[in-house]
């Protein structure tokens, strides 16, 4: 007997239950729908809803309790020498149980009496748990639909009942985004503070060197465990903005040929090989980037008398920039194209040339699409990773030189991550303090976006 | 009402002895893609004379108003063919800057189009993009003359830095005449003006129409027969992409020679 089955068993009871209130509905008014306050689906809905939400919410809990439970019942029922443990001796008791119950093999080399009793102990508890919840559940279902099906009368209200309980699912629906991001957050922050107090804040926010490697050894040469985040975040910014430089004018160029210029042909032919950019994968555009644009930048700097290294932020962020063309070009073309005919037609109507009703009118009034799209584009490109791993090094250099290897906050979350590590160092936590430097930004930037959005909204009816 | 029906039929008659054509068409065709819209329209358009063009939907006037300023340029799929001669030239030769055409033949559409700028910025755009103004006095002046025979300028004179787009209904129509008349245009090109505004702000635009005729030739399509015959000094009936009938307004709404425009007129179709 398995949760699978235990859920089917639920819905069938829900199903049966829609068909029961449904039925009973129409037999209370002998067939005669329209004395009933709701439509006949209505009260089948309501008997469906107390069939399934009571066993639901049961069966949440059963699961979130069972192994707690169940785990203090086989401790308790261990004899005293080994119920006594001390905490990690008792932990790795209760992980031989549990595996010696499935079978598998266990840490003990001799699998003593007691303990071989307390896996069966442990196995019979879990299968009877679930011949008990499917126990319940059954009963509390069958039990609701009864209580429902007495309460169906022509004047029960069933219609604002049920839409008052899928309103509830919908808000809970919404709430689970909404407390993900607080968890994450809180995540964040927590951890950052375990950092915080090995690393000052000031140390991490102003420091100008970034050599995350902490001494093993107090003799120990070249780790100094310097957490000066500036360096990547200079890299970030500078990398951002050369992505920016090559996707902004494109993306917006290409994005008002299409909405204003192609024939409809052209812009259905276009606009989805401009978005088939945005669907390759990033680590291909990282190595396109390390092993064709980055090597090129350097030969033809070796040609024009610059030095560029292998690794460059130049290189890195042209590629970014293409791979974000297709945010700004598809949103702005988006909004571009919702300007109303009727504006065009009217600077038209003026004497207005086609390019004088673009720059003039047409942008103007697109123009906080048109910003959320960039700005969303730049997000984009301060939370890419795979390409600036790829292509832009790992040495953080403070450099506003675009030729040289910068590197940025993702790839040192990616790099202080990668590995054996401890939870605990300096370096590890680091992590989390940049990533919640990244995220503050971020959010940043999204308030911005949204203030410009709604202060220059303009209203089309 | 009485009086404004005998100024007209007074302006009617004087205006008789010299009319002046400003716009001629001859023979004028419009297709959307195969479908033909406009049958061979023929139609004289007197100078400083306001012309109705009325007829049930569908019937193709206002395709005819748009062919006017060649505002149809912008459908892809249309095709105009014929003749439609202003001052002379006709507007459809190759020579002609469609530009240059849309600054002589301005054009006030049905429902109003405010650009998301002030107001002043709105009225002064065309005279900007023209170069007709030589510095910021000027431009000033344009403003309010403009705003003055739209019969706005004494309600937005003190805000015309607000948005266009926060008048009302009236006020953004009686805006967009004014931005149409900045340009100096020589005839403005109407389409239902007043259909999304209500009798107020309706009786207000006419009043303006009857005084703007003193300096443009104008053109308006209307569904409203009592505006027609309030506003216009000649009256076309369009009917099934045809120019039905075409006269003094008067005479139209007294005594049509075409029994479809009496059926029109009197209300029994349409």
């Amino acid at each position: 007997m398995s949760f699978p089955v235990i859920l089917g068993v639920l819905v069938l009871l829900t199903i049966l239950g829609f068909f029961v209130g449904r039925s009973r509905a129409m037999g209370v008014v002998g067939g005669q729908a329209n004395q009933l306050h709701s439509r006949p689906h209505y009260y089948g809905h309501f008997i469906g809803a107390w069939c399934a939400i009571p066993g639901v919410l049961l069966f949440l809990a059963w699961v979130a309790l069972e192994t707690s439970v169940i785990e203090s019942m086989v401790i308790a029922s261990l004899p005293p020498n080994l119920a006594n443990l001390p905490q990690a001796e008792m932990n790795l008791l209760i992980n031989d149980i549990v595996n010696l119950s499935r079978g598998d093999v266990t840490s003990r080399a001799v699998v003593e009496t007691d303990v071989r009793a307390a896996a069966d102990f442990y196995a019979q508890l879990k299968s009877s748990s679930k011949t008990l919840l499917l126990a319940i559940t059954v009963v509390l279902a069958l039990a609701g639909m009864l209580f429902a099906r007495a309460r169906i009368a022509p004047d029960l209200r069933a219609r604002n009942r049920v839409e008052r309980v899928v309103m509830i699912i919908m808000i809970i629906c919404s709430t689970i985004a909404v407390l993900t991001t607080i968890g994450i957050v809180l995540s964040l922050v927590f951890e950052s503070l375990r950092f915080f107090q090995k690393v000052a804040p000031t140390d991490f926010i102003f420091g100008l060197e970034w050599s995350p490697q902490t001494a093993l050894r107090a003799d120990q040469v070249g780790a100094t465990g310097l957490f000066g985040a500036i360096p990547l975040l200079a890299g970030t910014m500078l990398i951002s903005f050369i992505a920016m430089c090559v996707a902004a004018p494109v993306g917006l160029m290409a994005a008002i040929y299409m909405s204003e210029y192609a024939p409809a042909k052209v812009r259905g032919a276009v606009k989805p090989a401009l978005e088939v950019l945005a669907g390759i994968p990033t680590v291909v555009y990282g190595f396109f980037a390390a092993l064709t644009v980055a090597p090129f930048f350097r030969d033809t700097g070796i040609e024009l008398g610059l030095v560029i290294s292998s690794e460059s932020a130049l290189a890195a962020g042209m590629v970014m920039g293409i791979m974000i063309i297709p945010f700004v070009s598809s949103l702005s073309d988006d909004v571009i194209s919702a300007v109303p005919q009727s504006l065009r037609e009217g600077a038209y109507g003026l004497g207005a040339t086609k390019s004088e009703t673009i720059k003039q009118v047409i942008l103007p009034a697109a123009l906080p699409g048109i910003v959320g799209s960039l700005l969303l584009a730049v997000s984009r490109a301060i939370g890419e990773t795979m390409i600036v791993v790829m292509a832009a090094g790992l040495a953080a250099n403070l450099t506003a030189n675009p030729f040289e290897a910068v590197t940025t906050v993702t790839v040192q979350i990616v790099t202080l991550l990668v590995g054996d590590q401890e939870f605990d160092s300096a370096k590890t936590l680091a992590a989390f303090a940049l990533g919640l430097i990244l995220f503050c930004v971020t959010l940043v930037l999204n308030i911005i976006a949204l203030s410009i959005v709604n202060k220059y909204r303009e209203q089309y009816d | 009402m009485n009086d404004s029906a005998t100024n007209e039929t007074q302006a009617g008659t004087d205006a008789a002895g010299d009319e002046k054509v400003k716009l001629l068409s001859r023979g004028v065709k419009v297709f959307y893609g195969d479908k033909q819209a406009l049958f061979d329209v023929d139609l004289d358009i007197n100078e400083n004379e306001v012309t109705a063009l009325i007829g049930p939907s569908g019937c193709g006037k206002s395709t005819y108003l748009r062919s006017l300023n060649r505002m149809n340029d912008t459908i892809d799929i249309c095709r105009v063919e014929g003749d439609i001669i202003l001052d002379g030239d006709n507007i459809y030769d190759k020579a002609v800057d469609v530009v240059h055409l849309r600054a002589r033949v301005g054009m006030v559409f049905q429902k109003p189009n405010p650009f998301p700028k002030s107001i002043y910025d709105n009225v002064a755009y065309g005279p900007r993009i023209h170069g007709i103004a030589t510095g910021k006095e000027e431009l000033d002046g344009i403003v309010q003359t403009a705003l003055e025979k739209a019969g706005l300028w004494t309600e937005v004179k003190d805000r015309l830095d607000a948005p266009g787009t926060g008048l009302s209904g009236g006020q953004q129509q009686r805006l967009c005449i004014a931005r149409a008349v900045a340009v100096s245009p020589e005839v403005i090109l109407m389409d239902e003006p007043c259909s999304a505004l209500d009798p107020i702000a309706t009786a207000k635009i006419e009043e303006l129409i009857d005084e703007l005729r003193e300096n443009f030739t104008i053109v308006i399509v209307t569904h409203s027969m009592q505006q027609a015959a309030r506003v216009s000094q000649k009256t076309a009936f369009f009917h099934l992409g045809y120019l039905v009938e075409v006269d003094e307004t008067e005479k139209m709404f007294t005594n049509p020679s075409d029994e479809r425009t009496q059926g029109y007129i009197t209300g029994r179709f349409g």
